[in-house]
């Protein structure tokens, strides 16, 4: 198993230059100039000097590139050009709080898809089977701005049960914190139940016509022991796959959701940060995002490898 | 007899919701399975065979299917039970094993809790319990070191060990009823012989009824006491199985026999010979023709492929180093005439499939050379081998996926002669028409769709294919095996009609010992990547000199009720495996010539 994970880890490195070199590149080919946003409305030559010294900007591109990256593998994701704050501050202040709604939206999306999955597998081409398609699709098209405001009109404004916005720490106030990020953490799910839904629904559907559930029900089980243990165990490898995928989504952050709940998240940061010409911010975010993108690749691929016996023999 | 029946079958129809309406597919079925007895249903694809052991078990969708009649197993009335009743009985009072070992186990369960599982559900075993008995299972099925298996999952043993697996788990429970669907069909001959003599030894020890079900008439024969014919969802016939076999009285059942091919049935014949038409409605057959002198020997082969060696690396580690190779086709030699045909035989793994792609090159061989209608193989570029497609064509084993869905027969027959530019499309179409005449097919049929044909037509659609380029050499590789018995001797009596008026070379590649003995003018057997025996059809089959030619003719079950005692001795042998370590040297082989061309590898 390590073997297999270091392997893993080494194909990564290639990925990750790659996208560091598109990152890199985004910024030098977008339109605009953040030193003359910083210089002030004067555009003193000196002071544009200066500054385009000071952040290298006059030294030949893949200098600039090999600088920028020596920075990054030493943790210096550089200063945002906006508020002057180390970018990796900045990242770190807002991950834990990405972190929080993606598993929080994740553990929602598959106490809804997965059993709707199951059912709907189970009770093929019956209303119940219709019951939860249309409910996924619905899922799928409702825009989450919609729905987000709809939630906050019922539940915060009318019922008062929830808060409409705000964040607190899970560490500081954990009650709190869940109270604040349930409905976007919700808002968000809808779309990835239904699609955790589809997925599981196709592959009950192929395990459920395999010999070996014919063998389970000849051998007299109930259809609890023959759904639950013999088929779901087996469906579960592609939902494994498409969830720690959806996961990896879920880092990018949620630029609408969290906008209409006012969570300073990935999202937020990265429009700002896009609005402001603040490339240091993007290429730092953007980079977070891949790498938390490969590592959770990484997790499906090993998880799929750990369920699967005959994988697992493999390594 | 006078005890009462296990089983007991009256009237049974089943009936399957197609398109809103019912649709019965086994009809007014009425049998007895007495204790101890072995009954066998044997009937061709479709003849409702498997719907039958499925109604019996319930295990058929129960919204879209519909059983009707009487069904008494160990005294219950099976179809008034309910659904949780009927749970109780499933792999206790009966309990089934079926045809793909490779897929009727769990995967990711081990064995040990697939078998356990059954006991903890029907006797009430603890785990601990549950274990030991599940150890004593599988050394009753011969599971060599039965203990230290049971934690391994299904993918670490062989076809024949699965099937071994499935075995004791329908053991588990001491049912009064096995009822073992196809057990043996996809397994190689030998492993065939073993599992049969198991189920037979089991049977005994047990004091268990079986309820077999096969197409098979050598295994019926071999297993047997009483056997059911079943034609078109009815049952056309029942009796002791000798009378069903010697004194058939339906017109079908004596059409099912004459077309099975029997091994031995080919001893003083010279020539490849025809299989015996049969009226399926009287019954009669009509005396085969022996076919005509195809081969021109002494001249050129239209083939020659010497020390062809084909091997496959087998990678791993952090750095994908190779380990270990596959040896699949080694130092192999041999000549195929123009008009001659030619059999590897063989068992899985054995490196028939492999030589035939190596010499058409889909596979790229290692070493050795091949030389092709004057083609020299090895050495051909891309142009070269597309050429090479003109002198060598191929038929392969599966009708249904052989076929792209989406083309029509007649674009899929022009196709090669399209794409080699041979002529206009008015050619190509006339082409198409002579070819669908020449495999038995109507030319009007072109613009139809593979679904909308039969296995059979299917594979004489392969046929035309492969025959639009006007090959001389085609490499047939296991082309009648998925087929029915009936359907398999059209399509042999087609090759050899072919083979006549085209002047045809086969290089026939098969399992089945009887259809090879009766297609082929020389015979090469394989084991293990390497002939181990090559010669005229009737010197290998007559006077069989390698061990390992021997005991594959002893496993064939012939279809002949007199051998229904016959044991070849409990083994659970093992089909060797090819793989090699890098520094392996393959010996020198040396052979002896028995006869005029008849060879023998010398041990």
């Amino acid at each position: 198993m390590p073997v297999y994970i270091g392997k893993r880890l080494l194909v990564a490195i290639p990925t990750l230059l790659i996208i560091s070199i598109f990152v890199f590149s985004l910024q030098k080919l977008l339109p605009g100039d953040p030193i003359l946003a910083m210089a002030g409305e004067e555009r003193d030559p000196a002071t544009i000097e200066f500054l385009r010294e000071k952040y290298h900007l006059n030294d030949p591109v893949p200098v600039q590139y090999v600088h920028w990256l020596g920075g990054i593998v030493t943790g210096d994701f550089g200063i945002s050009l906006r508020t002057n704050q180390p970018v990796l501050e900045l990242v770190m202040q807002k991950l834990p709080v990405t972190i929080q709604l993606a598993v929080m939206a994740m553990i929602i999306s598959l106490m809804i898809g997965i059993p709707m999955g199951i059912l709907a597998a189970v009770k093929k081409n019956t209303v119940l089977d219709y019951i939860a398609n249309i409910v996924a699709l619905s899922g799928l098209s409702v825009p989450n701005f919609w729905l987000g405001i709809m939630l906050i009109l019922l539940v915060s404004v009318n019922l008062g049960w929830l808060p409409a916005s705000g964040y607190e720490s899970i560490f500081v106030d954990p009650v709190r914190s869940i109270q604040t990020m349930i409905m976007p953490a919700f808002v968000l799910a809808t779309a990835l139940a239904a699609q955790v839904m589809r997925h599981t629904r196709s592959a009950m559907l192929g395990v459920l016509s395999a010999d070996y559930i014919r063998t389970a029900r000849a051998k007299g089980l109930s259809p609890r022991e023959v759904i639950l243990s013999h088929s779901f165990r087996n469906a579960l490898l592609p939902v494994v796959t498409l969830t720690a995928l959806l996961f990896g989504e879920l880092l990018a952050g949620a630029v609408l959701t969290e906008q209409i709940f006012t969570i300073p998240g990935f999202g937020k940061l990265t429009v700002d940060a896009v609005f402001n010409r603040d490339y240091a911010v993007v290429q730092g975010v953007v980079l977070c995002t891949a790498v938390g993108f490969i590592l959770m690749n990484l997790l499906a691929d090993v998880l799929y490898v750990l369920l699967n016996p005959r994988l697992r023999a493999t390594l | 007899m006078s005890e009462a029946p296990v089983l007991s079958v009256e009237n049974l129809t089943t009936s399957f919701l197609v398109d809103g309406a019912w649709k019965s597919v086994v009809r007014d079925m009425s049998f007895d399975v007495r204790p101890g007895e072995t009954v066998a249903i044997v009937g061709e694809s479709g003849s409702g065979k498997s719907v039958t052991s499925l109604s019996i078990m319930r295990l058929l969708a129960p919204g879209s299917s519909r059983i009707e009649g009487k069904i008494l197993l160990a005294g219950k009335d099976i179809l008034a039970l309910s659904e949780r009743e009927m749970r109780g009985v499933r792999g206790n009072d009966a309990s089934m094993i079926f045809q793909e070992p490779m897929t009727s186990l769990n995967p990711i369960f081990t064995i040990g809790r697939q078998i356990s599982e059954v006991l903890i559900r029907h006797k009430g075993l603890s785990k601990q319990e549950a274990r030991a008995e599940t150890v004593r299972l599988l050394e009753k099925v011969r599971i060599p070191n039965a203990a230290s298996r049971f934690d391994d999952y299904p993918h670490q043993f062989s076809g024949g060990m699965r099937q071994r697996v499935m075995i004791a788990m329908a053991l588990a429970s001491r049912p009064k009823l096995l009822i073992a669907d196809e057990p043996t069909t996809a397994l190689d001959v030998t492993i065939q012989g073993q599992i049969l003599d198991l189920i037979k030894v089991l049977q005994e020890e047990e004091g268990m009824s079986v309820l077999f079900i096969t197409h098979d008439m050598g295994v019926v024969a071999e297993i047997a006491d009483r056997t059911i014919v079943m034609y078109r969802g009815e049952q056309v016939e029942t009796g002791p199985t000798d009378e069903v076999f010697l004194r058939g009285r339906h017109p079908y059942t004596r059409a099912l026999l004459s077309a099975v091919p029997k091994l031995g049935s080919m001893k003083e014949r010279k020539w490849p010979t025809r299989f015996p038409v049969v009226d399926i409605k009287t019954g009669e057959a009509a005396e085969p023709a022996e076919v005509a002198a195809t081969v021109e020997s002494g001249r050129t082969p239209v083939l020659a492929v010497k020390n062809l060696v084909t091997r496959f690396p087998i990678r791993s580690g952090l750095f994908s180093r190779q380990t270990g190779a596959v040896h699949a086709v080694e130092d192999i030699s041999f000549d195929l005439f123009q008009g001659e045909t030619l059999s590897l035989v063989g068992e899985s793994g054995c490196g028939k499939s492999t030589t035939g792609r190596s010499i058409m090159r889909l596979i790229e061989p290692t070493s050795g050379d091949v030389s092709l209608d004057g083609y020299d193989v090895r050495a051909l570029d891309q142009m070269g081998l597309r050429n090479l497609r003109k002198s060598v064509q191929m038929i392969f084993q599966d009708p249904f996926s052989s076929l792209n869905p989406r083309m029509t027969v007649g674009a899929a027959i022009s196709e090669p002669f399209i794409k080699h530019k041979l002529g206009s499309p008015k050619q190509a179409r006339d082409k198409t028409a002579d070819l669908l005449e020449r495999v038995g097919l109507s030319p009007a049929m072109m613009s139809r769709y593979p679904h909308e044909f039969s296995g059979g037509q299917r594979q004489r659609i392969a046929i035309a294919r492969a025959l639009s380029l006007d090959p001389k050499v085609i490499v047939a590789d296991e082309s009648v095996s998925a087929l029915d018995v009936s359907i398999k001797a059209q399509v042999c009596n087609l090759l050899l009609d072919l083979q006549q008026s085209l002047n045809l070379a086969f290089l026939f590649i098969s399992h089945d010992m009887a259809v090879v003995e009766r297609v082929s003018h020389r015979v090469a057997v394989m084991y293990l990547g390497e002939i181990v025996e090559i010669g005229p059809r009737a010197a290998v089959f007559e006077n069989p000199q390698h061990p390992y030619t021997k005991k594959l003719m002893a496993a064939v079950p012939v279809p002949d009720p007199a051998r229904r005692g016959i044991r070849r001795g409990i083994s659970n042998e093992e089909l060797k495996s090819p793989v090699r370590s890098m520094d392996y040297q393959p010996p020198k082989r040396e052979y002896r010539e028995v006869s005029e061309g008849h060879l023998v590898q010398v041990a």
